[in-house]
């Protein structure tokens, strides 16, 4: 539907993009004893945890193979086995995750031939998995890298569902003994998810607690609310994830009742795993606003065939109040939006749905979801695409990350902080968008951000006959308005 | 790309203690268990702070894009150096050989967007390995567009963090100190002297530099240039003409200070704003260094002036922080002069780290804090935690890097390092760094952490009451 606008510039001017080895890194992290591993130089390594350390506020398991001038020119394939074998020894991860980035691809690297040979020279590591996967930074974003490494870790790690006897919905031995030991109610039953980077923790653990309400078990891949969400642990320092996806569960994806998809950017990772297992796939583009959630609510109505709990109703009834409420400030506002092609996607719906325009839409790569968004026109660029383009439609709000800040400033425009990376404000990665509740919230943020702001005010006028006292005469500049 | 020969010159640096001890000056990473930046990160650090440059990144988007817009440094005016640039190249771009051409467009658009006075060109590993001739884009962009084009041709590949300082402060030398000479004094003072010098290393962080500034201007010592906190590009262009050059707290650029004294016989000295004695101290050194009695005998009044000043503001402090027992971990020089503005306040410091230390820095340690002092190698996680528990250590002052270990094992935090927010120079800045250290081991949140929950503590048996109802109130049997 909307009209796509290509990068026409040499220079990208205050980035938004971030490249494909971090998507590649969020998607490992989300695993429980897992260890990326970037195939690079140490900078490319050092760039990326500082990123995460900022953004999530925890320490970040990465590493990096570490090449230098002689690796980069003379071949760096022993920098990779060396790599996997000094974690493998030093930390026994479950998982480690090969990322490829912009230098080890263009050199030419076969980090796929490597881990072969890893596994061919060190069968004694047979027990730590490692995947391997191209994510270079000169093409595609967070958002593709992040795809790109889920679809690898499920293509390595979930088997055949002939191979390991799995279909879905299957009733399992462990199941069956629950339900010998809870006689009256029956145990819940699994549902596998897979859930794009846009999701945060606070997003997975509000929607654990959906899929509960409807007595099914949420398999979260990848998990990062177990593994990111801010927790003090009893072990005070984990050289890997603490929490995330067990490994475990990979094998037995293919018994859930069905696998529900967020995030148009993972449906090629679904359509590996229903090929691999048989089990049917929901597709949703996202969790923002009253329609998307409604879709939700009725997919896991079908799959666990129960009625809507109480609870959940009232709090869509929640949602219609609020936004009867916040439409008087959200309606005709113009809002710019900067973020990755599905929380592009998603934040396009949201605000629609309440009547705002989305004035620019900025994105930092092309995606076949761009097509369907329904904006007028979508461009391709960085933050100064989104300044130039905001400044011409005279733009009321700016949605986009902390980068976006100082962008926002320059139009005068207030900023609802969203998306990667989110380093000027405490607990952003924790903060729930999605369900109803989190609609209900991020509308009242929204409408807080502009309920004092948007409309322009009269300026004042000082009559000159006026018996006014001297000291009120100076510095008559009009009260300067401000957003933060 | 550089060639082996360059960059083992970069290597060799006469200035820098390490080189008696190994050719390399610096470990080579081990893949699988490294960390710290690389020659990229290095030189980007090093001169981002020249506020009114536009400085753009020639690589694919990892290089800039994970790391734009990340420093605590601050200008009083130019804010180009905030605004994030970079080629972000394709793979069209690489598969095809257009990268040269998406830079020389870069920078005209750089030029005709921002007219900024200088542009500099930060290599990365990509265009390096494909060939990218950084230098020659640079020198006919030059010539094109009539602005200063900087290469600095620094590939993460060819080193560490710190070899990219260097690289960083070679290309300083080599293409900017000396195209221009000083302005005119602006104001002519009657009474003394007023004499050009530079401080190379210093990156005002948090604006830490103004706390020190107006001392410098009262003792009439005209800064022509910092490299590089708030600097600008015309300051840089006039570094040849100083005095004498004071390197602050780290020798990354040493061979700036080196080549200085080397093309213009600039005698250079090297000193830190971090606590009272060190402040002190650096002052005397100009004094002495430009041999000026008159100046030498404004800045002892100065001094006796100002450290009794902070030392009475410092006092009711001093009685909540002294005895506390600090684990020091930063890179190099700074261990020494932040442990001198600790010792300033009454602090123990029960350890301090050395692993970029030259063996001057820790003799100067063993001189500050005895020779049973605890010298830190292993940075690891682990090993810093297992300081703190043996040697009782009541906050952990490190790189933010280390920040969420500390704050995850429940041990109070301070930050020391270039991402911070506050600024700790000067006499006036010891009040910042008191408020903040007190702030932390203060708090009453540590102990609400390190508490176990209410009903994990085991309480004594009561016996056992009237069976719950739902919702757990007791059943109260009437009459």
């Amino acid at each position: 539907m909307a009209d796509i606008l290509k990068r026409n510039k040499a220079l990208s001017v205050n980035p938004l993009k971030a490249s494909q080895p971090i998507g590649g890194s969020l998607a490992t992290l989300g695993f429980n004893r897992a260890m990326p591993m970037l195939h690079g130089s140490q900078g490319c390594t050092a760039f990326a945890k500082v990123f995460f350390v900022r953004h999530f506020r925890e320490p970040i398991p990465l590493q990096s193979t570490a090449m230098d001038q002689g690796s980069s020119v003379m071949g760096a394939d022993e920098n990779v086995r060396e790599g996997i074998r000094t974690i493998a020894e030093k930390s026994r991860p479950a998982l480690i995750t090969i990322l490829t980035t912009g230098l080890a691809e263009t050199q030419g690297c076969d980090v796929q031939r490597n881990v072969r040979e890893f596994r061919e020279a060190n069968p004694e590591f047979s027990d730590v998995a490692v995947v391997a996967v191209n994510t270079p930074d000169f093409t595609g974003s967070v958002e593709t890298g992040y795809a790109a490494t889920l679809t690898e870790i499920i293509r390595a790690l979930v088997p055949d569902a002939k191979e390991a006897g799995t279909y879905p919905g299957k009733r399992t031995t462990a199941w069956m003994q629950e339900v010998e030991q809870r006689r009256e109610q029956l145990p819940e039953r699994q549902v596998n998810v897979l859930v794009s980077y846009m999701l945060t923790p606070g997003d997975l653990e509000a929607l654990r607690d959906i899929f509960e309400q409807f007595q099914l078990r949420p398999v979260f891949v990848p998990d990062i609310s177990d593994s990111l969400d801010g927790c003090l642990t009893a072990e005070d320092f984990s050289p890997v994830t603490i929490g995330g996806t067990p490994l475990s569960e990979m094998a037995t994806l293919g018994d859930a009742l069905a696998t529900v998809v967020i995030g148009a950017s993972l449906y090629k990772a679904a359509e590996l795993l229903e090929a691999r297992t048989g089990v049917p796939t929901y597709s949703l583009d996202h969790l923002y606003g009253l329609k998307a959630n409604d879709k939700l609510i009725s997919a896991l109505a079908e799959i666990s065939g129960r009625e809507v709990p109480e609870r959940i109703e009232r709090q869509r009834s929640q949602l219609q109040d609020a936004m009867l409420d916040t439409h008087f400030m959200l309606g005709q506002l113009r809002i710019a939006i900067a973020a990755d092609a599905d929380l592009l996607a998603a934040f396009v719906d949201l605000v629609q749905e309440m009547g705002a325009e989305v004035v620019a839409a900025v994105t930092s790569c092309n995606v076949p979801l761009l097509a369907r968004i329904p904006a007028a026109s979508i461009k391709i660029g960085d933050l100064e695409d989104m300044e130039i383009i905001g400044k011409a439609n005279k733009v009321q709000l700016v949605i986009g990350n902390s980068h976006a800040v100082d962008t926002a400033g320059r139009l005068g425009a207030p900023i609802l902080r969203a998306g990667f990376p989110l380093y000027d404000i405490i607990g952003g990665y924790q903060k729930t968008w999605i369900g109803y509740r989190g609609t209900r919230q991020t509308l009242f943020d929204l409408a807080n951000l502009v309920i004092n702001y948007s409309h322009e005010e009269i300026p004042v006028y000082h009559s000159v006959y006026a018996q006014k006292p001297a000291s009120e005469l100076t510095g008559h500049t009009g009260q300067a308005l401000s957003c933060h | 790309m550089k060639s082996t020969k360059d960059i083992a010159e970069l290597l060799d640096e006469p200035a820098c203690e390490h080189n008696k001890k190994e050719k390399s000056g610096c470990a080579k990473p081990k893949p699988g268990a490294s960390a710290g930046g690389c020659a990229f990160d290095g030189a980007q650090i090093a001169l981002l702070p020249i506020a009114d440059v536009a400085h753009i990144v020639h690589g694919p988007i990892a290089c800039a894009g994970s790391s734009w817009d990340n420093r605590g440094t601050r200008s009083s005016g130019a804010d180009l150096y905030r605004i994030g640039m970079t080629t972000d190249l394709t793979e069209q771009d690489i598969v095809m050989g257009r990268s040269e051409k998406r830079l020389f467009h870069a920078i005209k658009q750089a030029i005709e967007t921002y007219s900024p006075p200088a542009v500099f060109i930060y290599n990365t590993c990509v265009p390096a390995l494909v060939g990218d001739d950084i230098n020659a884009v640079c020198k006919s962009a030059q010539e094109r567009w009539g602005v200063p084009v900087v290469p600095i041709d620094s590939a993460g590949f060819y080193g560490t963090k710190n070899l990219g300082n260097r690289i960083a402060g070679d290309a300083m030398v080599k293409y900017v100190i000396g195209t221009r000479d000083p302005d005119p004094l602006p104001v002519q003072r009657q009474d003394i002297k007023v004499h050009d010098v530079n401080l190379v290393g210093e990156y005002n962080i948090a604006g830490e530099f103004w706390h020190v500034l107006p001392l410098l201007d009262e003792l009439g010592l005209r800064i022509l240039c910092t490299l590089s906190g708030d600097a600008r590009f015309r300051e840089v262009q006039t570094m040849h003409k100083a005095e004498v050059n004071m390197m602050v707290c780290s020798k990354a650029m040493v061979n700036v200070a080196r080549k200085l004294q080397q093309q213009y016989g600039t005698p250079w000295f090297e000193g830190s704003f971090y606590g009272i004695t060190d402040t002190s101290l650096a002052l005397r050194d100009f004094a002495k260094a430009l041999n000026d009695p008159d100046l030498t005998e404004r800045t002892e009044a100065l001094i006796l002036r100002e450290e009794t000043r902070i030392r009475k503001e410092l006092e009711p402090w001093k009685a909540r922080l002294k005895g506390k027992r600090v684990l020091l971990f930063t890179g190099g020089v700074k261990s020494w002069s932040v442990i001198s503005a600790l010792q300033d306040l009454g602090m123990v410091v029960v350890a301090t780290g050395t692993k970029k230390s030259t063996e001057e820095d820790k003799a100067r340690i063993r001189e500050l804090m005895g020779e049973d002092t605890v010298m830190i190698d292993d940075g690891s996680p682990r090993a810093l935690l297992k300081i703190v528990h043996d040697y009782k250590a009541d906050i952990l002052i490190a790189g933010g890097r280390n920040m969420y270990t500390a704050l995850k094992a429940k041990v109070p935090f301070l930050d020391i390092n270039q991402e911070r927010e506050f600024g700790y120079e000067g006499y006036q800045g010891m009040l910042e760094l008191v408020r903040q250290l007190a702030l932390t081991i203060e708090s009453p949140v540590w102990e609400a952490v390190r508490a176990p929950a209410p009903w994990k503590i085991k309480i004594p048996q009561i016996p056992p009451g009237p069976p719950l109802l739902k919702g757990g109130n007791r059943m109260v049997e009437a009459g």
